[in-house]
């Protein structure tokens, strides 16, 4: 890995003019062309990142004042809509389609010089754990080819490790942004629901999707939330950000009480997994903190509410893909209604059809209380256990998967195997709560991440005491 | 209830527009199958006394002023990626 100064190193370098954001952009094209064997980008954007480096260098030399991201490159995952190019999500059906307006995150970050470079690689509609299930390729692991780098969000996660950009764009709804940092030895932070805009997103699942970044460390990483958070006219869920900047990270570890999940310490837990976190909680007591465990004990029932919920709104916001506005569109279809089979069969992969049928199942009338209703009321009692929990816990932590990055094509033919990947990122999400994975120790030499949860809208404290843990090292 | 049958399989695929091929009939029957069945722990849980939870941070009804504002794209960008366009319209078959 070579990694990246800083962000907010890089941007004053530019800002004096000591830097010049045309060679950024070129060393980042250049890591990406020597890095093409790991399949972490589906495209690049280059002729615009060029373009509007080009103009950054020409502001800063005519002595204007650029922003606080100047030069910056970074990677969006190819769900976000960004100009230049084309965003299909990793999928057929959006294979074609030409970005006619750009997503609110990458115009906050334009909006302070940042530069998107490339788009990169995600199971497609960010439906998988592990990237195998992209219509385009699967990505390989930076630190074992032989396995996946975790997913959704994982070209993004290899990108950053892979020193291709120093940060880079995920989405989380299921644990899409924290699985595939723990299995690269990224930081991956999922805000508060709501707290970044998701206009211009390819939707998933509209009551748990949310925006967040991926980073070589926290304090990137909470320099780029701090770009992006914010109420948004054009997302209605949007809330408000913190009074104080989120690269504000003053919270100290010392006597702050941290609770660890006891239904994620569990048997199924691998060895080393397990070791890891030991030693991390071990760390944390040393830092002051005081550790004790603490049952939630709904919390393994979340994943079966997560396919149940994520499913019936994947298959209602797949809905839109129907061939006749945009994306593939069955050319031999002769009637209306054979143009949305055919287009629709032809271009999902078989992850968007099970989920769109699991959703539309679970939604049909007769069984909409006993699986749909059930499912939201059972998210109810974890949300309130989780809300007990923060009574009385400042944080709490666990790993963030039962393993490390496991070996590709190991679980790819069993779909309810690959679900269980998520089974201790997706309370999370059902909550709405934030949570971020940061490098602990190693097992066997692949990365181990440290699940670290804090109370909705407790985004800048959870970064601070991610930031605590990191200097522990 | 957990277990479909392939005309449950093809009901399915009719009302999300997908139309399968034999193969995938029966792979997703036995797939959608087995989801289905590890979904039934929830059937087990006690939830009385609790209501369904839809949005998690509490907002309710976001409304604005119904005003036009001018954004990035403009109707002719957003025509481009169409299969079919006729008089800066969607064009469809016919639907009758």
């Amino acid at each position: 890995m070579k990694a990246w100064p800083k962000i907010a190193d890089i941007a004053e370098k530019v800002q004096k003019g000591e830097l010049k954001a045309v060679d950024l952009v070129r060393q980042s094209l250049k890591a990406i062309e020597n890095n093409k064997e790991y399949n972490a980008i589906i495209s690049t954007v280059e002729k615009r990142a060029i373009e509007r480096a080009t103009e950054i260098d020409k502001r800063v030399a005519g002595g204007e004042k650029v922003g606080k991201l100047a030069g910056v490159p970074f990677i969006a995952k190819d769900n976000f809509l960004t100009f230049g190019g084309k965003t299909t999500a990793a999928s057929n059906i959006l294979r074609p389609f030409e970005t006619p307006y750009q997503a609110a995150a990458i115009e906050k970050l334009e909006a302070q010089d940042a530069i998107c470079i490339a788009k990169a690689n995600l199971d497609a509609f960010a439906h998988g754990s592990s990237t195998e299930n992209s219509d385009w390729f699967t990505t390989k692991n930076p630190r074992d080819k032989t396995r996946v780098p975790g997913g959704s969000s994982g070209g993004s996660a290899t990108s950053v490790i892979l020193g291709i950009a120093p940060f880079a764009l995920g989405t989380d709804t299921g644990g899409s942004i924290r699985l595939p940092a723990s299995f690269c030895g990224a930081v991956g932070f999922k805000p508060t629901y709501g707290l970044v805009s998701r206009s211009g997103v390819v939707a998933m699942a509209s009551s748990t999707d949310v925006i967040g970044p991926l980073a070589g460390n926290v304090e990137d990483a909470a320099l780029v939330l701090d770009v992006m958070a914010g109420r948004d006219a054009l997302d209605s869920t949007t809330i408000e950000r913190d009074k104080n900047p989120y690269t504000k990270l003053d919270e100290k570890i010392k006597d702050k009480k941290i609770g660890v999940v006891k239904e994620y310490m569990g048997e199924g837990l691998e060895p080393g997994v397990r070791s890891s976190m030991e030693q991390a909680i071990t760390k944390l007591k040393e830092a002051g903190a005081i550790v004790e465990e603490v049952s939630l004990p709904s919390l393994p029932l979340a994943l079966a509410v997560y396919y149940i919920v994520c499913p019936a709104e994947v298959s209602s916001n797949l809905g839109r893909y129907d061939g006749q506005r945009y994306g593939h569109s069955a050319k031999e279809a002769k009637s209306l209604d054979e143009s949305y089979e055919m287009s629709r069969e032809q271009g999902f992969g078989a992850e968007a059809k099970r989920r769109i049928m699991i959703g539309t199942h679970v939604l049909s009338s007769g069984y909409y209380d006993a699986y749909y209703k059930k499912a939201q009321t059972v998210r109810t009692k974890i949300i309130n256990e989780f809300a007990e929990a923060f009574n009385e816990y400042d944080f709490l932590v666990g790993p963030v998967a039962p393993e490390t990055a496991f070996k590709i094509g190991e679980r790819s033919s069993d779909p309810l195997k690959m679900y269980l990947s998520d089974i201790m990122t997706v309370a999370v999400n059902m909550a709405g709560v934030p949570a971020i994975s940061v490098p602990a120790s190693e097992s066997e030499e692949l990365p181990v991440g440290l699940q670290i949860i804090a109370p909705q809208r407790a985004d800048r404290e959870l970064l601070a005491i991610a930031k605590g843990f990191e200097d522990l090292k | 209830m957990s277990k479909l049958s392939r005309d449950d399989v093809l009901k399915l695929a009719r009302l999300s527009r997908l139309k399968l091929t034999e193969e995938e009939i029966e792979k997703y029957r036995t797939e959608l199958s087995s989801i289905l069945e590890y979904v039934q722990m929830l059937n087990a849980v006690d939830v009385a006394g609790l209501e369904p939870t839809y949005q998690v941070t509490g907002l309710k009804n976001v409304t604005r002023d119904d005003e036009i504002k001018p954004y990035q794209a403009k109707p002719d960008d957003l025509l481009k990626n169409a299969p079919a366009v006729y008089e800066k319209q969607f064009k469809v078959r016919r639907v009758l």
